[in-house]
């Protein structure tokens, strides 16, 4: 029809600005002069760049906190897109299921740091550009954002019910509108959990992703994080303080715009509306709700997917086909294991190969001697920490007031990067003459803690009320209140969160091991350290060899450890 | 329709000797289908009635193209279903509605999936939820309707496609009992008139009285494999009345045949399931020991006085299939009752356990336990036979799994692992998955 194609503010039936439109027209256009302008140094020259070095100057930081704020948000949708492809293609393939989940467990477990020798890649991808210093920045932000969203989709994928699954078919949906229709809004809750954790992740290592050096070629891009390293090398507390004013800032602007209103829209997509929860509200979400110019935005945008649902039928497959069927998927998985296999093989032979060429065979034992006094960092540090965090938890969680306020405060400090704290840390060591293989590793948990903490108040505040009062009833007080009701009751969620800070914390010994103030640097033990000195000497053999070695403890410990001790809190302590 | 007119249709549906097994871990299969043969013609309501596992449902699920059979052949209007069919849709147990659609985006998913141009398909979700008597509801979300609610959706959504064959599975299992007749009512009534969309429909049901309240035919099905072992035809008119005496007629006849002792039992068979109750390979399902108690308590006081009419016992006790005939089938296979012609009877052992006290029940259960059921017997023999009196679950899932699917392995260990604990013959502790002679006192 004619009438479609006319501006929409001309059809005035249709379109009448409202109070939120004002607001909506104002944050949409300051959205893209912030886009223009944090895109702005994208394309220019490497040269340029260093000709430029980072300003410590307060003002300076709007700017850096502007690009590395898009730079989270380009790599968080990277993430995503990872996530819809590469998850969707584990949960529906068997075959690829076999090589794709084991490979993410994989990845999750290599530090950020072991990533970084793919810098020269993107370096020499835009010779001479800044582009190709962007993206190895951003790929780096990606490599400690995208692997946990993928398990949780991949996780959603493989759980939703089975008559969903059947009314999708039945209704004869395509896969594309059963993709959109069924499987994302499934998966949608704990997605957008998991890429608020990803955005702290991101944070946790913003030094690390936007001051790249191996051996001799440095790599700055102007940031949040690059501000950071040299205020640390400068010794500059002032700085700091600005820095952390600054990612306060932009932790608080993602919070209100992108991820109140996530949370709050993906109550809707809940199976049930569990009792007791108090609904999510968000005034952003108030605001697309309510305002008529960002509706039609979003219309247009329903409408460009439900283009792509045309039906598509599949087409009928007559009965006596089928049993030639199984033999051909017999003998396909056959040769799929057998190629896989093979593609195994070579590749542990070539990296044994590269490996062996520089690294003499007793050294690995030393590293693995490194892997040891690493775990045994995690494993005192998780111990204290649940100490300290399973009865603040508890406590906190059985208050319903108090938790509004205290869990967006502990996820601000999720996002707290350990460089940070090195002024402090190296000065205190320095000055008290303290052993590093002691007092560096709280670094090590500053960032994974409160995974412990957020679990617990989860699991405390869903202790229902009858089960509090039979406690009460039948004079449950002091350490058998603890032992006989709140202890249990918390316990699977405190599984979920210690593993998840046990993981994160093998992470951040690169960051936490070897920390730099001025020209003072303190050194303790450990795998972190072991890679931290590879990268630094642009030494690729070691860096492989520590990746490995670290990615293996991690593996082995989920496996042996965490898994069965997981099942088992899932079995014992669940109720129903 | 008149009641002639049927049988001179081609039949809309045609299922024509299926089977369905599945592949154990060993490589034997399991059969859960056995040679199937159903018509559907045009103005009928047939139901599938059975237990719970008797494969009523994969049958269905065949039926609608979800789960092709193993081997013969279900043909929809001359052509064989090997994929989900536009003309076939279902309403499900749990009402399977999408949480984040409204009713109306909900009930317009079919017809969206068929690219259906904007306006139309409006228009006609609209007026089936106008049908279906959801007026003013098209803009709630599922989460904020009770259960009845919710199924009158699915219901919408499954008309609004126009099919000719509505099928349904269980759909008022989910609902209270006073919901449950209201949207029955309602149902027949619409179909009654003339009003709804469709065809035929095939309803999957374990409830005997809906099943004669609604179905034109009913087919009845064994259990382990599944199969009809009989065909009774309802001609009561409707509106049918439960305390109409014809009514209650059709439900006494209905238990007879499902108390009948399944004739596949007398074949010979390689494999113990052959042969229910003979074997450790008896699928048990699970009933609870104050269940048990309760029912024989019930039998045995007035006015049965140890005799009573299932039917009678089901209404009196608010008791559906599953719940009912696993418990007397429990207390058949323990001798303490007898169930034969609809009827159920207590023996000997029977009144006797009525009459004791908390022990003497225990002890009486404890002796038919070990005597009756060989799976408990087995588990007994091997723990006094080991130095250490205990034995690890997986010991006797393994064994198990040789002859029924790992889920009944599951459920039968389950049941007499609880058994066995009431008789207090032998202990389990699920932190270390094992069996043992002590118990924690």
């Amino acid at each position: 029809m004619l009438v479609d194609r006319l501006p929409i503010s001309v059809l005035r039936d249709r379109y009448v600005p409202g109070g939120w439109d004002v607001l909506a027209f104002i944050l949409v256009f300051a959205f893209f002069l912030y886009l223009a302008q944090a895109a702005h140094g994208l394309t220019g020259s490497l040269a340029g760049l260093e000709a430029t070095p980072i300003s410590l100057a307060p003002s300076a930081l709007v700017g850096y906190a502007a690009r590395t704020g898009l730079r989270m948000l380009i790599a968080l949708v990277a993430s995503l897109v990872f996530t819809f492809t590469y998850a969707t293609l584990a949960a529906k393939s068997r075959r690829a299921e076999v090589l794709l989940v084991p490979l993410l467990d994989f990845l999750q477990s290599v530090p950020i740091l072991s990533f970084s020798i793919f810098m020269l890649f993107f370096l020499r991808l835009t010779p001479g550009r800044v582009a190709g210093a962007e993206m190895a920045a951003i790929f780096l932000i990606f490599t400690s954002q995208a692997w946990n969203m993928a398990f949780s989709f991949y996780h959603s994928l493989r759980s939703i019910p089975d008559e969903l699954i059947e009314a999708a078919r039945n209704f004869q949906l395509s896969p594309w509108m059963r993709f959109w229709r069924l499987e994302v809004p499934f998966a949608m809750p704990p997605l957008i959990w998991n890429m608020m954790m990803s955005m702290s992740g991101g944070w946790f290592f913003v030094v690390a992703s936007e001051a790249i050096s191996i051996g001799s070629t440095t790599v700055v891009v102007p940031g949040v994080g690059s501000y950071i390293a040299l205020a640390n090398e400068q010794r500059n507390y002032g700085a700091i303080g600005w820095a952390i004013a600054a990612m306060f800032v932009v932790i608080l602007i993602f919070d209100q715009l992108l991820f109140r209103p996530l949370i709050a829209s993906a109550d809707w997509f809940r199976l049930e509306q569990e009792a007791g929860l108090t609904p999510n509200r968000s005034w952003a979400l108030t605001m697309m709700r309510r305002s008529r110019f960002l509706g039609l935005i979003g219309r247009a945008f329903a409408a460009m997917l439900r283009a792509g649902m045309k039906p598509r039928r599949a087409p009928a497959v007559p009965a006596d086909v089928r049993a030639l069927r199984h033999w051909d998927a017999r003998f396909g998985d056959l040769l799929w294991y057998a190629l896989l296999g093979l593609i195994g093989a070579l590749a542990l032979w070539k990296m044994a190969a590269f490996v062996h060429g520089d690294v003499p065979v007793g050294e690995i034992g030393h590293v693995v001697v490194l892997g040891f006094i690493t775990l045994l960092r995690v494993a005192v540090l998780i111990a204290i920490a649940s100490l300290i965090w399973v009865p603040i938890g508890v406590w906190v969680g059985m208050r319903p007031q108090v938790a509004s306020i205290v869990q967006p405060i502990a996820q601000f400090l999720a996002a707290f990067p350990a460089n940070l704290f090195f002024g402090f840390v190296v000065s205190a060591i320095v000055l008290l003459k303290l052993t590093p293989d002691i007092w560096l590793s709280p670094l090590m948990i500053l960032g994974t803690q409160w995974y412990i903490l957020f679990n617990v108040i989860v699991g405390a505040s869903a202790i229902s009320p009858e089960l509090r009062y039979a406690g009460q009833n039948l004079g449950l007080s002091g350490w058998l209140w603890w032992r006989r009701l709140a202890l249990p009751a918390v316990f699977p969620f405190y599984v979920t969160g210690a593993i998840t800070a046990a993981g994160g914390s093998w992470n951040a010994s690169i960051v936490s091991e070897v920390v730099s103030w001025g020209r003072e640097t303190v050194t303790a033990h450990g795998l972190g350290a072991y890679i931290h000195a590879a990268t630094d000497a642009a030494d690729f053999r070691r860096v492989v060899l520590g990746t490995v070695i670290l990615s293996l403890f991690v593996v082995t410990l989920n496996r042996l450890f965490w898994r069965p001790l997981y099942a088992r809190a899932e079995r014992k302590f669940r109720l129903s | 329709m008149n009641a002639v007119a049927p049988l001179n249709l081609a039949p809309l549906l045609d299922v024509q000797g299926v089977n369905k097994s599945f592949r154990k871990p060993d490589g034997d299969e399991l059969v859960v289908l056995e040679n199937v043969n159903l018509t559907l013609r045009p103005g009928e309501i047939v139901g599938l009635l059975g237990r719970s596992g008797s494969g009523k449902s994969t049958l269905l699920r065949s039926i609608a193209g979800l789960d092709p059979p193993s081997g013969g052949v279900v043909s929809y209007m001359g052509a064989p279903v090997v994929a989900p069919a536009a003309g076939i849709t279902m309403v499900f147990q749990s009402f399977a509605l999408f949480p984040w659609l409204t009713v109306l985006e909900n009930v317009q998913l079919g017809l969206e999936a068929l690219g259906t141009p904007e306006a139309e398909m409006r228009v006609r979700a609209l007026k089936a939820i106008d049908l279906i008597g959801l007026d003013g509801f098209e803009s709630a979300y599922p989460r904020e309707l009770s259960g009845g609610m919710r199924q009158r959706v699915g219901f919408a959504r499954a008309l609004v496609v126009h099919p000719n064959i509505l099928l349904m599975d269980e759909p008022f299992s989910a609902l209270d009992i006073l919901t449950a007749e209201t949207l029955r009512t309602d149902f027949l009534e619409l179909w009654g008139e003339g009003q709804l969309p469709i065809k035929a429909v095939l309803l999957v049901t374990h409830n005997i009285e809906e099943a004669v309240q609604m179905c034109d035919r009913l087919l009845i099905f064994s259990t382990n494999p599944g199969r009809v072992v009989s065909e009774i035809p309802i001609d009561l008119p409707q509106p049918r009345h439960t305390q109409d005496p014809r009514f209650r007629a059709l439900i006494d006849r209905v238990y007879v045949e499902m108390t009948a002792r399944p004739r596949g039992e007398l074949r010979t068979g390689s494999k113990a399931e052959r042969f229910p109750g003979t074997g450790i390979g008896t699928t048990l399902t699970h009933v609870s020991s104050t269940v048990l108690t309760g029912l024989i308590e019930t039998v045995n006081e007035p006015p049965y006085s140890g005799k009573a009419d299932l039917p009678a016992i089901a209404e009196e006790q608010h008791l559906e299939v599953d719940d009912l005939f696993p418990a007397a089938e429990a207390l058949q296979l323990l001798r303490f009752a007898e169930v034969a012609g609809g009827d159920m009877k207590l023996t000997e052992a029977g009144l006797q356990f009525a009459r004791g006290d908390f022990d003497e029940r225990k002890k009486l259960f404890a002796r038919h336990l070990i005597t009756y059921v060989p799976l408990a017997a087995h588990i007994k023999r091997v723990l006094d036979e080991r130095a250490s009196h205990s034995a690890p679950k997986s010991r006797f899932f393994d064994e198990l799994e040789d002859y029924m699917a790992e889920e009944a392995a599951e459920q039968t260990l389950r049941t007499i692992i609880s058994w066995g604990r009431y008789a207090e013959v032998f202990a389990y502790d699920d932190n270390r998955q094992a069996f043992s002679l002590e118990n924690p006192a």
